[in-house]
């Protein structure tokens, strides 16, 4: 990889004027980044590492209940600690391998918002609410297709807000040698109704599948999206699936979930 | 360059790096130590897990100045200093569970990083904690016997395969 300067900052507001310079970028774990810089496919000028900063990391309990997560927070805290939103933790808990966990950070994740990663899935179905060094964002304004969010350049994604849902399960259908979701669906069940996220499907990025949602609002069970499938116009195909496939998985994959969230 | 310095198998160690100097050149070509392997450099293979204050990570896809500070253990550090091999290589060996060994280093600290959260896991805990190393020679059934007779089980009942 080319070089670059590095710089460990130990507060967000000096991470803030760090990422001012010119070409510089983020570094959460680096678990996607540093193999693509590898690769040459980004060339920053200047990585500012967020691991040092004490205040983005952990898990709590806001006043509201939602589960509070700092953005350089590992997937294998959240995998550990995020107990009182067992869906979460078990999607954490599956991402990757043992030593990527330890270093991978939920902020990462949801900043490169990789179309096949799991954590969108997890935030866009949760309705989570994305906390910045200047703002707060919606889950449904923050995805922005492809690698795409609402994201400026520079600003630093510091907390995820989960409302915690009264049932939920993340069913993934593992690409073998990636273990990233060749699809993978979240289903979070609130008071207000029921929200399904699907990562990997779709040439636009993680997307709500709003046709089950309806269905499952009115009835929390396998049968009431028995036949259903989204259609296929839009979704990724490649040598691991055709589009048909991806959403024939969409449909099994939904059920699946809303079985074992029960 | 600036220089980094760890705390290497409980021994304090310096060196220069650039930004972009990842652990495990900086283990193999600064320190010299050439037992954490680089298999795919890509964070598939696990050929250069080490543990970073504690915990397994892959030093091909970790920066050398993000481990500035933190203390790291590599295979050097697992046998005694005389050589006597630890229960987990020990185990290794007798029940062979390398070919070419080119996997080893990682798979031991791997196994390690397991065997410290869960002293007695199952055999299908060991596959799954797994996941991130690939043996390209032994079908893993010896590598996973080793670390379950490394736990103190019975390992038998499993034949060989």
């Amino acid at each position: 990889m080319y070089n670059f300067d590095f710089e460990k900052p130990s507060t967000i507001a000096d991470a803030v004027s760090a990422l001012s310079a010119e070409d510089a970028q983020a570094l959460g774990g680096g678990q996607t980044l540093l193999p693509t810089m590898k690769q040459r496919l980004a060339s920053p000028s200047k990585l500012v590492s967020l691991k040092g900063i004490a205040e983005m990391q952990g898990i709590c309990t806001g006043d509201d209940g939602a589960l509070c997560i700092g953005g350089a927070t590992t997937h294998a805290d959240v995998a550990a600690g995020a107990g009182a939103y067992p869906g979460l933790a078990a999607l954490a808990g599956g991402i990757g391998d043992p030593a990527v966990r330890a270093r991978g950070t939920i902020g990462g994740s949801l900043a490169n918002n990789d179309p096949s990663a799991c954590y969108p899935a997890g935030a866009l179905a949760s309705g989570a609410t994305f906390v910045t060094n200047a703002r707060e964002i919606a889950a449904d304004d923050y995805f922005q297709g492809m690698f795409t969010t609402a994201l400026d350049e520079g600003e630093i994604l510091t907390e995820v807000r989960f409302p915690v849902p009264e049932a939920s399960n993340y069913q993934k259908f593992e690409q073998p040698a990636s273990r990233f979701a060749l699809v993978g669906v979240f289903v979070a069940k609130y008071a207000d109704g029921v929200r399904v996220a699907v990562t990997g499907a779709s040439e636009e990025g993680v997307f709500r599948w709003t046709e089950a949602e309806a269905a499952l609002s009115g009835n929390f069970s396998a049968n009431a999206i028995a036949d259903m499938t989204p259609g296929e116009d839009g979704m990724i195909s490649d040598l691991h699936g055709t589009a048909a496939y991806r959403a024939h998985l969409v449909g099994v994959l939904t059920r699946r979930a809303v079985t074992a969230a029960g | 360059m600036s220089q980094v310095t760890m705390t290497v198998n409980g021994k304090e160690m310096s060196g220069d790096a650039e930004g972009r100097t990842l652990l495990s050149q900086f283990l193999r070509e600064t320190l010299g130590l050439t037992g954490t392997h680089v298999g795919c450099d890509t964070s598939q293979c696990g050929a250069c897990v080490v543990h970073v204050d504690g915990v397994a990570v892959k030093a091909c896809t970790m920066l050398a100045m993000e481990a500035e500070g933190t203390s790291v253990d590599t295979i050097e550090g697992q046998a005694a200093p005389d050589g006597t091999l630890n229960a987990l290589q020990q185990a290794f060996q007798d029940h062979h569970g390398l070919q070419c060994g080119f996997c080893t280093p990682g798979m031991i600290m791997s196994a390690a990083d397991l065997l410290k959260n869960n002293p007695q896991p199952t055999e299908a805990e060991v596959r799954h904690h797994l996941e991130g190393n690939i043996c390209r020679c032994t079908g893993y059934h010896n590598i996973v016997k080793a670390i379950l007779a490394a736990s103190g089980q019975d390992v038998s009942s499993i034949a060989a395969e």
